[in-house]
Order: structure tokens, then C-alpha cells, then sequence
């Protein structure tokens, strides 16, 4: 009988895609960019190879819905990179590898990211090491002052309130006939900032999550903005359930006067948006109680799932040197988690003067926020809090409940979601 | 011919007829594996709780995971429900069952009707009318999602007739439509050629006769055709009502569930709880998959009762 | 004479009824409806994203003129302006600093003009921006997607073929008990998809080592009812003769399958590879959970990715859109024929 050969052939090709697991030597880092951090990261990793012969660094650039949705289910499978930058640091904290014992200085690590060593550690008070921030963010507004200039309106001063902002955005729009005057990030981390600064409280005297006057203040004012068409309506309505939907790109592409992201989009916008318009971070708006953003960032971290742990600490405790992070904080345009670098201040060589007057908005605006901003980025369970208030506000959004309702379904679902990942 | 002899081999231990068993086996194999076993596994997924993956270390709830999805105060308002976002799935789905079938299988008819007649070019036409079929849900939806923004061609036109831009993704009501409108339109061409297929299948003579009677063309349509059509028809239905009820793809891209939850069906509730949510709830995800599996065999069953009563009484004749 | 009256055939009448003018009104309705938005789709893909962005959209793609002009590097994007006075001028445009604009004349570049924004309109010509297509290429690694689309559509249709034929065989062709149960058994796998099982799957397929891999997707997808079920109508109709005679010259029963009933089961193969062809290059749900690295993604997993990513990067994703419905359309083009008659004729069994 006849022996095939072409489909011995095809089989024998499709074995080599079986699984690309990684070689001894070899590690995989997955990452996700709002800007170039992945590009840049891969050019690190290969003047780390250069350094290290022997060990290869793969570095996987992955949309930021993979790290958000797939990469936690990868390693509930026991599967996954060595290496992944995430910002669900303390949902993801029960797979992070303890790198303490493989680095050769400890304090690399130690020292320089003392003070957010806390949001990283699985347990409170837990002295090992599981990688550490690659930025330092912040949220806050950015705001298209070639509009403001067309429409001859002035802008707010740096203690403006969300009602002055909001005035103030819609007369723009309306003169100038843009689509929307706000939008905010589709994200419940972005949504905490004017929370807290309407008093939200968030936790009580126990250290228990809890949705108070304060945050139904928040919410119903936030849906009353759309009702009104303040808010650009496609951003949070255009989705379904909790899924991650950014406000950057209608910003960059000219659709809205006034956008809620963060610090991390700075690089971003230098690339995109270049010489279209001219754009502005501006201070928080203030509310009855602050004015504050909501800390955070996305942090290397090492995963149990780990096949060559020594090659993985090697490779964190180069990225986490001065030099290498002062490149990575330069050229990607972010503020730095590294407290020495912060201290002396970094030359962003890249930045042009937009750039340049953003970063120094944020860096000052560290000061404005809140202590219960801090308490919530560090808290565990702090997607409980997030996920539903993404999903309850938008059906109050679309008129399928009340705003009370909403609130009261996102305590009963903070509820639910915190008791089973306690189970 | 080291196949053969291995086949021979099996034969004088199996006997002839035995020989069925080798032939299924890979087929079963893989079933077993990838359909059997998951079911099981659901069922343990169903009746623990916790968010971990390995169903092993999971703590055993019994029937927690139904009752926390079953529970409503008021089961006239769904607000009151615990998963509430469960019931509108449940809701919007068989709403949309009803509506996309019905319309679909009612367009399909009309086409199928059109392309029986003497027209010119019928191949052609009815490669226009299968080819959406071909194209994949991404493809359909990406495709529809673009043309329904807010400043897309559909507006354009709208504006151009002098009438206001419409939110159509962002407002639950028409985003609903749309659902259904996109799914007719990515699949009907499918059911239109099976029903034609059972037009041309009719006898001629039939036709002929009627003409002879002068009858007219209402009466022939309802009195011949429309009857002798009726079990492909019926086929087509449950088909399209057991697809129609598994709806994700599409409406995955085109509007991920929203607005807020006017389309979202039970795959994307599954899908969301299971796999989206960054606090998963396998539990409740397989509670809701094992009640989506019943009905669904309830379909089938009542599908395979119609065919064999089909079968049966053309038999009969 | 005869070409008329071809032309004009309707239902045994020699002039058009009005039902016949309803008919082709209602087709040509039909192909608008099923045919406008991909030619919209296949058009805008050629739009760079400026021109995306105009509201409202025109139907060629347009681009933005552009000029070199003496004295600078880079050619200068073209604009028509409306000065002081009234008049019109072409002019192009230096730079912006806020609401102005500085522009000159590229017929006199040494005087420079400041106009406000709000006074100018660009200038645009019919372009096809290729580039759409070619960035594709360069920025994203397309030819993985679509070899890893190929290659899981391929295996997985000769797959299917084969193992769904060989239960067709083995239940057509034999008698033996428990033959009703695996029918059924079978039957039953219709009643879940794998849309209900996926986590449990999700699992299964991660303990046996295939997720990341494209055998993942291929293997659980290979056994089919409706394959079985299928191939099993079109056997039942194989005269049980020949086999008989292939049994009596001492063929093994491999040999029965392979050579006997195979080639004659040939149409039904033929209906079951198109709709295996179709379903594989079109899943989504499957690939979706089981292949999350990048260079593992099928043309339909990459789109849904840039779709969330490059949420309003049209000109890309369009481009992308296009190129994902490109095969299928090609194929279609070809097999048309063969296609909607086998499955009319699956349809009717």
C-alpha cells in the first residue's frame, strides 16, 4: 500500500507547534504596552542576553485584555511565562514566585521599592520579594486645549471642581461640535479617584469594603452626566458586563474635550497624537472631599509557574537596576517607582514639552491624593469593588435600573465576589 | 500492508460483525474525551464553589451554585433577582430566539419561494444569498459594528435624508435589533437553500394539475406548497431555533453583551462568569451551562420526534 | 426573437407579470442588502485613518494631497483656505501652534501666512492607501495567522474525514449489539456544544498538555455528529454486495473501508470537507480559550485581538477584515456551484 507522505508531512510540521514550551536557559515574559514599554523592554533584554550568554529572554507583547482576562485562567492551569507585567497585583499575588534567595544583591530590589513592596506581597508583612513596579502612575484628566483655545473658553484653575470641569467641557463641545465634552477609562480603578473625591469612604472602621452616600453620590452624578450627554455614551455603554474599555483613542482622535485615563497614557499620546492638537494633563477636579486620583501601575513580576527561576531573577535584577530603569522610565515617558531615580529626578530625553508639562502635573499631583487612594490599590480584593461598579453603573447608564439600585447590586455583588475567592 | 494484517488479526478475535466496534472507536475516543468528560466535570464544577480552576480543590456546595442563580424575590421583576444579569440572559435570549427565527425562517421562505420561479441566472442568485454564510462571526460583526457607528455609513445616510444620527450600538433597544438583523443576515442564506432544495422536490405534475384547475396562485401556495414543504420547514425551524439559542459569536464583537446587559445572551453570561470575570465563578458558570444544556436536549429531542414523525408518515403514503 | 423571448421567460406567459417584476426586485433588493456592506468594508480599507475619520464617509477612499515645496524636507500636506477677503487659495501648511496655522504658497514658499484653522480645508485626491495592507504585514506577524488558520483547517478537515467516516462504516455496515447505544451516544453530543462545556474543557485540555498548541483546537473538533451522520445516510445506500464480493477475494476489512467504500462515499466526503473547511476557518470560541500566545492566534483570534486593542485603529482592522474574508470569498468564487447543491442536497436528507 501506498505510504502518504504529505499528510506524515503536515503531521510531523504540526508537531513542532506542539506547545512552545521554553528551553532550559530560556525565559518568556509577557507583556503589554500602552506606549512602547514592550519595545523598549525587548531591547533591555537583549543587552541582558549580551550580558548573560547562555540564557535567552522571549518577550511576548500580548493586548492588555490577554493580561486581564486570559493570563489569571492560564495560571490557575498551572500554566504561563516566567515573567508577566500586571496590575492586578493583589488578585494575582497567589501565583507570584518568591525570587529572594536567586538575586544576588537583595537590595537592588529592596531598597529603591520599599514603598510599594506592600501591594506585591501575598500576605501582609510578608518579607519576600515577587518582582517590583515598572511605573508609578496616577490617574488623571487630559484635556485638548486647542479646543478650549477654538471655542475662546477659558479653562478651570487647579482647584476646579467635576461641576466646573463639566460646565466648562460641555461649552467647548457645544462650540466647537465635538461628539462629547467627558469620557472616563471604562474601569472601576479610574472611577474610585472622583469617588473618594465625592467622600466616598470605601472602607469602614473594620478595614471592610463599603459602598456609602459617598459613592452612590459618585455614581448618580456620573450617570446624570449621561443622561445629559456630557459623557461620550460609546465608552461605557458600548460594552457589556466588566470588560476594560479605554477613552484614549476618541481623545486622540479629537472626539472628546476632556478624558479620565492616567499618567501611563503620556507616552501615548506623544506618539499619536503629535502635532493634531494640543493636549494638557490637568489636576484632579476637587469634589466635596478631594481631589484625588487613584495610585498604581503595572509591576514585573516573577510567576510560580517559573521553569528557570535563577534566569528570572537575573533578568528583574538588571531591569530593576538604575541604569536599565532609568532608561525604561525615560524613553516610555512614566514616572518612576524606583525611589532613588525619583529623588534625582530623571531626563526624559525623549519627551517633547507637552510630555515634559504632563509628567510635572502628575509628579506634583502625588501630594493631592488621598490616603484611602493608597489603601485601595493595595487592597486584595479591590476588583470586588471594581468589576460590579463597571457592570451595575452601566445598566443604570442604559435605564435598566435606578442609580440606588445599582449601588445597592454592587454591594450585594462586592459581597458575593469576596466571600468565594475567601471559599 | 501492515494495516491489514493488524485488521485481520482483530477480526479473528472479534468476528466479523464486531469489526463496527474498531471502526467507531476513534470517533468515541474522542467524544469521550472532549464532550463526555467536560460534562462531568461540569457537573463538579456546578455543585462546588471558590475560585479555583483544578475542580479537585474546589469545596463541595452541593446545589448552592443553582439556588444562588435561581433566587428571586419577585419573579415578575427581574431587579430582584440575585444574578440578575442571569435572567435578563435567559430573557433576551428566548426573545431573541423567537423574533430571529421567526423572521429568518419567514425571509428564507420568501426567497426560497422567489428562487423557485423561472428567473435568470438562479445559480448566481443563490450563491448571493449563501455567501454572508461563509463569512466568519468576527468577519459579520466586525463588519456590521463598522457600519453602525456613530459616524458610519448607515448614519451618513440618514444624515444625508436629513434626519438625526442614531447611538444604534449604544441604546439598548436597537442594539437588540441589530443583534437579530445581523444574525439573519450572516445565516439565512443557509436555511434558504435547504428549503429550496424541498420546493424543487415537489412534483411538477402537482403545479401542472393546479394550473389545469385554473387555481389561484394564493391557493396553490397554501394548499400544495406550504403543506408539502411542511416538514422541511419544521427541520429548518428547530435547526435554526437550537443555533439561535446558542448565540455568541456575532454578538461577542459586535456589541460584547451591552449596552449594560440588553444583549447579553446565556453563552456570553457563561462565558462572562467563567472566563471574562476577574473573579471567577466556574461554580455559577457551570450551573448556568448544565440548565442551558437541558433545554437544549429538550430541543433536540423535540426535533428528532418531528423528523421521525416526518419520516414516519412519508412512509406511510 | 429568441433571445427575447429567453429573456423575458416568466410562468408559461409571454409578457412579464408583475409578480415576476416583484421577484427581481426583491433579488436585486437582496444583493444590495448581502452585498453592499462588504463592498463598503472593501472600499473603506483603502481609506487612510484621517479619512476614516470624515463624517459624512465618501465612497472612494480619499487621501490628503500633499506637495513638495523648495526649501523644506518633508512634502507639505495641501489645503484649500478661505484668506480675509474671501478669496480662495491653495495653500500648504508649515505647521499648527494652537488655532494657527503658519502656510505659504508653494509657488512663492518664501512668504509665510498665518491662518486660523477653523479657515481651512484640506485637499484631497482619490488614493487607495495600500499602506493599510502592507503595514499589516510588516507590524503584525500575519503570515503566522494565517498559516496557523491554514494548517487547523486543513488537518482537522482530512481528520474529520477520516475518523467520521470510519463510525459511518462501522455503523452502516455492521450489526453489532450496542450499535443503537453509540448512535445515540453520538446523537447526543448534538445536544452540547461546546459553548456550555467550555471551562471544563478549558481544563481537560490543559491536563493532557495542548493548550498553546494548535492541536488543541484541531482534536476536539475532529468527531461531528452531523460528519456521522452524514456519511452514514450516503453508506446506508452502498450496496452491501460489493462488500460481500471484496470479503469473498479475502480483503481485510481496512482494506473494505479504504478502498471500497471510501472513494465510493466520494459526494458525501465532499459535502462534510466544505462544511469542515467552513467551521474550522470560522471558529472562534474554541481557539479563543485555547490559544492565547500570539504567535499561536488564527486570522479570526488576531482580529478579535486587534479589534479590543486597536479599538479605533479602523484603517488596520478594516484592512485586517478584509483580508480575513479574502480565502473564503476566493473559494467561494470557484466552488459556488458544488457548494449550494451539496448542501441543498445534505439539507433534504
Amino acid at each position: 500500500m501506498n505510504r502518504p507522505t504529505f499528510p506524515t508531512l503536515l503531521i510531523a510540521a504540526g508537531f513542532s507547534w506542539l506547545g512552545l514550551s521554553a528551553q532550559a536557559g530560556e525565559i518568556r515574559v509577557m507583556c503589554y504596552q500602552d506606549g512602547i514599554e514592550c519595545e523598549v523592554t525587548a531591547e533591555l533584554a537583549k543587552r541582558f542576553e549580551a550580558q548573560n550568554p547562555g540564557t535567552k529572554v522571549v518577550v511576548d507583547t500580548v493586548p492588555y485584555k490577554t493580561i486581564l482576562e486570559q493570563l489569571p485562567v492560564q495560571l490557575a492551569a498551572g500554566q504561563g511565562p516566567d515573567i508577566a507585567r500586571v496590575t492586578d497585583l493583589g488578585g494575582l499575588s497567589k501565583y507570584y514566585l518568591d525570587i529572594s534567595k536567586d538575586l544576588k544583591n537583595r537590595k537592588t530590589l529592596d531598597e529603591p521599592f520599599a514603598a510599594t513592596a506592600a501591594w506585591l506581597a501575598p500576605t501582609p508583612g510578608d518579607k519576600g520579594i515577587y518582582g517590583f513596579m515598572s511605573q508609578l502612575t496616577m490617574t488623571g484628566p487630559f484635556v485638548n486645549k486647542t479646543l478650549f483655545e477654538q471655542a475662546k473658553v477659558a479653562m478651570p484653575g487647579p482647584k476646579a471642581t467635576w461641576d466646573e470641569w463639566a460646565e466648562a467641557t460641555r461649552k467647548v463641545a457645544r462650540a466647537t461640535q465635538t461628539k462629547a465634552a467627558m469620557a472616563w477609562d471604562r474601569s472601576g480603578h479610574r472611577f474610585a479617584g472622583p469617588a473618594i473625591s465625592f467622600g466616598a469612604k470605601l472602607f469602614d472602621a473594620k478595614g471592610d469594603p463599603v459602598i456609602d452616600a459617598g459613592y452612590q453620590n459618585s455614581v448618580n452624578k456620573f450617570v446624570a452626566w449621561h443622561k445629559d450627554g456630557t459623557m461620550m455614551r460609546e465608552v461605557w455603554a458600548g460594552s457589556g458586563g466588566s470588560t476594560y474599555a479605554s477613552s484614549i483613542d476618541e481623545f486622540i482622535n479629537g472626539n472628546v474635550v476632556m478624558v479620565l485615563a492616567g499618567s501611563w497614557q503620556i507616552g501615548n499620546l506623544q506618539k499619536k497624537v503629535g502635532q493634531n492638537f494640543d493636549w494638557v494633563a490637568v489636576p484632579n477636579p476637587c469634589g466635596p472631599a478631594a481631589c484625588s486620583g487613584i495610585p498604581g501601575g503595572a509591576a514585573w513580576v516573577a510567576l510560580k509557574t517559573s521553569k528557570s527561576p535563577k534566569e528570572t531573577a537575573a533578568f528583574l535584577e538588571f531591569m530593576a537596576s538604575e541604569p536599565a530603569y532609568a532608561e525604561f522610565t525615560a524613553r516610555t515617558n512614566n514616572i518612576p517607582a524606583h525611589a532613588g531615580l525619583a529623588k534625582k529626578g530623571v531626563n526624559y530625553t525623549q519627551a517633547d514639552a507637552a510630555s515634559k508639562a504632563a509628567l510635572g502635573v502628575f509628579g506634583s499631583g502625588v501630594a493631592q491624593l488621598a490616603p484611602v487612594a493608597y489603601r485601595f490599590q493595595g487592597y486584595k480584593f479591590n476588583r470586588a469593588i471594581m468589576l460590579p461598579t463597571v457592570t451595575r453603573v452601566t445598566q443604570a447608564i442604559v435605564g435598566e435600573m435606578s442609580p440606588e439600585d445599582a449601588v445597592q447590586k454592587i454591594n450585594a455583588d462586592m459581597q458575593d465576589a469576596i466571600k468565594q475567592a475567601q471559599k | 500492508m501492515g494495516i491489514d494484517s493488524l485488521f485481520r488479526a482483530v477480526q479473528r478475535r472479534l468476528g466479523l460483525q464486531r469489526m463496527g466496534w474498531l471502526f467507531v472507536t476513534p470517533n468515541l475516543l474522542v467524544f469521550s474525551v472532549f464532550c463526555f468528560l467536560p460534562i462531568a466535570i461540569n457537573v463538579i464544577y456546578a455543585t462546588s464553589g471558590g475560585v479555583n480552576l483544578m475542580p479537585l480543590q474546589r469545596p463541595f456546595t452541593g446545589l448552592e451554585n443553582f439556588q444562588i442563580l435561581f433566587e428571586c424575590q419577585n419573579y415578575a421583576d427581574l431587579s430582584t433577582c440575585r444574578k440578575d444579569v442571569f435572567w435578563r440572559a435567559i430573557w433576551n435570549t428566548l426573545t431573541f430566539s423567537v423574533l430571529q427565527v421567526g423572521l429568518m425562517v419567514l425571509f428564507a421562505l420568501i426567497t426560497a419561494l422567489v428562487l423557485n420561479r423561472k428567473i435568470v441566472g438562479r445559480g448566481f442568485w443563490r450563491g448571493v444569498f449563501f455567501y454572508p454564510v461563509l463569512l466568519s462571526p468576527v468577519v459579520v460583526a466586525l463588519i456590521w459594528k463598522w457600519l453602525l457607528q456613530r459616524q458610519g455609513v448607515l448614519n451618513a445616510g440618514l444624515v444625508g435624508l436629513g434626519w438625526e444620527p442614531v447611538e444604534w450600538l449604544t441604546q439598548s433597544g436597537t442594539a437588540f435589533f441589530w443583534t437579530i438583523f445581523v444574525s439573519i443576515w450572516a445565516h439565512m442564506g443557509f436555511y434558504t437553500l435547504i428549503l429550496l432544495a424541498g420546493l424543487q422536490a415537489i412534483p411538477r405534475d402537482l403545479y401542472e394539475a393546479a394550473a389545469l384547475d385554473r387555481a389561484k396562485p394564493w391557493r396553490v401556495l397554501t394548499r400544495i406548497t406550504l403543506p408539502l414543504l411542511m416538514p422541511n420547514l419544521i427541520v429548518v425551524l428547530v435547526l435554526a431555533a437550537i443555533r439561535a439559542v446558542q448565540i455568541f459569536d456575532e454578538v461577542f464583537v459586535l456589541t460584547g453583551g451591552g449596552p449594560g446587559s440588553a444583549t447579553t445572551f446565556i453563552v456570553q453570561f457563561i462565558y462572562q462568569t467563567g472566563f471574562a470575570e476577574q473573579i471567577h465563578l466556574y461554580g455559577l458558570a457551570a450551573a448556568a451551562s448544565l440548565a442551558l444544556a437541558f433545554c437544549l436536549m429538550l430541543l433536540t429531542l423535540v426535533q428528532l420526534r418531528i423528523s421521525r414523525a416526518g419520516q414516519n408518515e412519508s412512509r406511510g403514503e | 426573437m429568441r433571445i427575447l423571448d429567453f429573456l423575458l421567460r416568466t410562468r408559461g406567459r409571454q409578457r412579464l407579470d408583475w409578480t415576476d417584476y416583484l421577484s427581481y426586485g426583491y433579488l436585486l433588493l437582496g444583493l444590495f442588502t448581502l452585498f453592499a456592506p462588504v463592498v463598503w468594508l472593501i472600499m473603506s480599507s483603502f481609506k487612510t485613518e484621517a479619512a476614516l475619520a470624515q463624517f459624512p464617509p465618501s465612497f472612494l477612499p480619499y487621501a490628503q494631497s500633499t506637495v513638495t515645496v523648495t526649501g523644506f524636507d518633508k512634502p507639505l500636506p495641501l489645503f484649500e483656505v478661505t484668506l480675509e477677503d474671501g478669496r480662495r487659495q491653495t495653500l500648504a501648511q508649515v505647521n499648527r501652534v494652537g488655532i494657527m496655522a503658519t502656510m505659504v504658497d508653494p509657488q512663492s514658499p518664501d512668504e509665510r501666512l498665518r491662518v486660523n484653522i477653523a479657515q481651512r480645508k484640506p485637499v484631497e485626491s482619490v488614493a487607495f492607501a495600500w499602506s493599510n495592507y502592507t503595514d499589516l504585514f510588516q507590524k503584525f506577524t500575519f503570515g503566522t495567522y494565517l498559516w496557523n488558520s491554514v494548517f487547523i483547517t486543513v488537518v482537522a478537515t482530512l481528520l474529520t474525514l477520516l475518523i467520521n467516516s470510519m463510525a459511518a462504516f462501522g455503523l452502516s455496515k455492521y450489526r453489532f449489539s450496542g450499535q443503537r447505544g453509540v448512535l445515540l451516544l453520538i446523537l447526543s453530543t448534538l445536544m452540547i456544544p461546546p459553548t456550555i462545556i467550555l471551562v471544563p474543557m478549558f481544563l481537560v485540555i490543559n491536563e493532557i498538555g495542548l493548550l498553546n498548541s494548535l492541536w488543541g483546537v484541531i482534536l476536539p473538533a475532529i468527531a461531528t455528529p452531523t460528519g456521522v451522520f452524514l456519511l452514514r445516510q450516503y453508506m446506508l445506500t452502498i450496496p452491501d454486495e460489493l462488500l460481500e464480493a471484496a470479503r469473498m477475494d479475502h480483503a481485510s476489512e481496512w482494506r473494505i473501508y479504504w478502498r471500497i467504500v471510501l472513494p465510493l462515499s466520494a459526494p458525501a466526503l465532499a459535502v462534510l470537507a466544505i462544511f469542515s473547511v467552513m467551521w474550522r476557518w470560522n471558529d472562534f470560541l474554541l481557539p479563543l480559550i485555547v490559544l492565547s500566545r500570539n504567535e499561536q492566534f488564527t486570522l479570526q483570534l488576531a482580529l478579535n485581538a486587534f479589534q479590543g486593542e486597536l479599538n479605533t485603529q479602523w484603517h488596520y482592522l478594516l484592512a485586517m477584515t478584509v483580508i480575513t474574508l479574502l480565502p473564503v470569498t476566493i473559494v467561494f468564487a470557484f466552488l459556488q456551484r458544488h457548494i449550494t447543491t451539496g448542501i441543498a442536497g445534505a439539507g433534504v436528507k
